[in-house]
C-alpha cells in the first residue's frame, strides 16, 4: 500500500489495457456483458462506454481515499464506491438514452459486480496516485470498450448483416452468431485469434487458462 | 369461499350456486379487470352443485381470474396452486431461462471454477444457499423499505450491500459453527460477491414487482440452474483436458466453444412449458 514505486509511463498504461492485458480477451474478466449485449455494435458501444466511465471514476476515487480506509475493509468500501458511480451512470443513461437502455439496462446495473473494475482498484489504485490511476482506468476501460465493439461488429455483421443498424449486406450470413450460443462462439474465436497472432509473432502464450477469477 | 379452478384450456369448474344464464356471469383476468372474457356456455358438472364454464378464449392455469355472477354476493377467485406456480418458476429459471446459458450471467465464476467436478459441486451448493438467502433478504428490503419510502434509486447500493454483508456473515458463522465445512466451502464464499447472478436476481425481482413466492422461485431456480450449468461444464472440461486441442484454442477459447454448444442445447428447453 505504498506509493514508493514510480508508476509506468502513460503510454504503457494505456496500451497495456488495450492489448496485452485486454480485460475481455486476455484477463478473461467481465465476460458476462461481452457475451450478453454484443448482439449489436450500438449495445456494445453503450455498455463499453458506461464501463469506461465507471472504471475511470472508480479508479480515481479509490486512489483518493486509499490512505483513509482500513485495508481490512477495502473490498466493501471499493464495492460501495463502484455502486455509487454505477447508480449515477445508470440514471443518466436511463434519462438520456432510453431506447438502448431498454435492452442493456440490467447489465448496466450489473457493472457493480464486474470483476475488472474492482481488480484494477485493488491492483493499481491502492498503490498509485490519482493521475496514474486515471490513465490506468482509461486504458483498461478503452480495452474493454474496444473488445465490446469488436465482438459487437462481428456478431451484428454476421448475424444481422448490418452495422449500427444500417444494412451492409442484403442477407443474414450466419444467424447463429446472434443467438445466445453465438456469443460464446464469438468470444472463444476472438480469444483464439489473439492467441494465434501471439504464436505467429513468436511470443509465448500467456497462461489465460487458469487465471480467470471473478 | 366456494371453489373454482381451470380444468382445461377453455373450461373452468365452479362449485357453488351459479346462475344458468351466460349473460349474468362475468369473468375477467385479475390483471386487467375491465376486459370481460366471453363465456360461451354453462353446464352442470359431474358433482352436485358444480358447474362447467366454457370460454371462447384460452385460459392459463398460471393466471389469476375473477368470476362474478348476478345474485351471488361473493366472487370466485381463480388462482394457480402455490406449489404448481413454484415448480413452474423454478423450472423456468433453472432450465428454460438458465442464467448462464441463456442470460449469460455469472460467466467469470462459471469459467473459473468449472475445472473439476469437486469444485463445481462445492461452488454450486454454496451459491444456491447464499443466493436463496440474499434473494429473499433483498426482496424483503425492497418491498418493505425501498418501495414504500420511494428509494428505488438506492437499489444497486442496497442490494450489493446485502450481498457483501451476507457473504461476510455466512463466512463468520460457518467458521465458528462448523470449521470443517468452512474449510471446504469457505473459498467459494469469497467468489460469490463477484458473481453477477447474485445481484441480477434481486434486480429482476424488483423490476418485475415479484411476490414472495415468485421471488423465492426465481432465487432458488437461479441457484439450481447455475449449479447444474457448472456441473455439466465441469464434466465436459474434464474430458477435454485429455483431448488433443489445437494450441491456440487451449484453455479458455475451447471452454467458450463448449459453453456455446451447451447454450445451443439449452435452446431446446425454450419450448418446454409447465402446465
Amino acid at each position: 500500500m505504498s506509493t514508493n514505486r514510480p508508476p509506468p509511463p502513460v503510454h504503457t498504461l494505456l496500451m497495456r489495457g488495450i492489448f496485452e492485458e485486454n480485460p475481455i480477451f486476455r484477463l478473461a474478466l467481465s465476460l458476462c456483458p461481452a457475451v450478453a449485449v454484443t448482439t449489436s455494435v450500438k449495445n456494445g458501444l453503450m455498455l463499453g462506454t458506461a464501463v469506461l466511465i465507471v472504471q475511470v471514476l472508480s479508479s480515481m476515487s479509490g486512489s483518493l481515499v486509499k490512505h483513509i480506509i482500513n485495508p481490512k475493509i477495502r473490498i466493501p468500501v471499493f464495492t460501495l464506491i463502484i455502486a455509487i458511480w454505477v447508480s449515477a451512470i445508470d440514471m443518466i443513461l436511463a434519462a438520456y438514452f432510453a431506447a438502448v437502455y431498454q435492452e442493456v439496462g440490467l447489465y448496466v446495473k450489473l457493472i457493480v459486480a464486474f470483476a475488472i473494475i474492482i481488480s484494477r482498484m485493488e491492483l493499481f489504485s491502492m498503490k498509485h496516485n490519482v493521475v496514474p490511476s486515471f490513465w490506468d482506468g482509461l486504458g483498461m476501460g478503452t480495452g474493454f470498450l474496444a473488445g465490446m465493439v469488436l465482438a459487437g461488429s462481428f456478431r451484428e455483421l454476421l448475424g444481422s448483416g448490418s452495422l449500427f443498424g444500417i444494412a451492409v449486406v442484403p442477407f443474414k450470413p450466419l444467424m447463429l452468431v446472434v443467438l445466445p450460443a453465438g456469443g460464446f462462439f464469438t468470444i472463444g474465436l476472438i480469444m483464439a485469434i489473439f492467441n494465434w497472432v501471439d504464436v505467429k509473432r513468436g511470443h509465448k502464450l500467456p497462461s489465460n487458462t487458469g487465471g480467470s477469477h471473478g | 369461499m366456494a371453489d373454482a379452478k381451470v380444468v382445461s384450456p377453455n373450461q373452468i369448474q365452479v362449485e357453488g350456486p351459479l346462475p344458468a344464464d351466460v349473460g349474468a356471469i362475468r369473468l375477467v383476468r385479475s390483471a386487467d379487470a375491465d376486459i370481460p372474457l366471453a363465456v360461451t356456455s354453462v353446464k352442470p358438472g359431474e358433482k352436485a352443485d358444480s358447474f362447467l364454464l366454457t370460454t371462447a378464449e384460452t385460459l392459463s392455469k398460471q393466471d389469476h381470474y375473477l368470476l362474478t355472477a348476478k345474485g351471488v354476493a361473493q366472487p370466485w377467485e381463480i388462482a394457480p396452486s402455490p406449489l404448481g406456480l413454484l415448480i413452474s418458476l423454478i423450472i423456468g429459471s433453472a432450465l428454460i431461462n438458465n442464467f448462464v446459458f441463456t442470460r449469460y450471467l455469472g460467466l467469470c465464476v462459471f469459467f473459473g471454477v468449472s475445472k473439476s467436478k469437486d469444485t463445481a459441486i462445492g461452488m454450486g451448493v454454496t451459491f444456491t444457499i447464499v443466493g436463496l438467502l440474499s434473494g429473499m433478504l433483498s426482496w424483503a428490503l425492497n418491498t418493505l423499505a425501498l418501495v414504500p419510502l420511494k428509494l428505488g434509486f438506492m437499489q444497486i447500493i442496497a442490494f450489493i450491500g446485502i450481498v457483501a454483508c451476507l457473504v461476510q456473515a455466512v463466512d463468520l458463522i460457518l467458521k465458528k459453527v462448523n470449521p470443517v465445512l468452512h474449510k471446504k466451502f469457505g473459498i467459494y464464499l469469497v467468489l460469490i460477491t463477484t458473481n453477477c447472478i447474485i445481484l441480477a436476481v434481486p434486480l429482476l425481482n424488483a423490476t418485475s414487482g415479484a411476490t414472495l413466492l415468485q421471488a423465492f422461485g426465481l432465487s432458488l431456480g437461479a441457484g439450481l440452474g447455475f449449479a447444474l450449468a457448472l456441473f455439466l461444464m465441469s464434466c465436459a472440461i474434464e474430458k477435454v483436458a485429455m483431448a488433443p486441442v489445437p494450441i491456440v484454442f487451449k484453455g479458455l477459447p475451447i471452454a467458450f466453444i463448449i459453453a456455446g454448444l451447451f447454450a445451443l442445447s439449452f435452446l431446446g428447453f425454450s419450448g418446454l412449458k409447465v402446465a
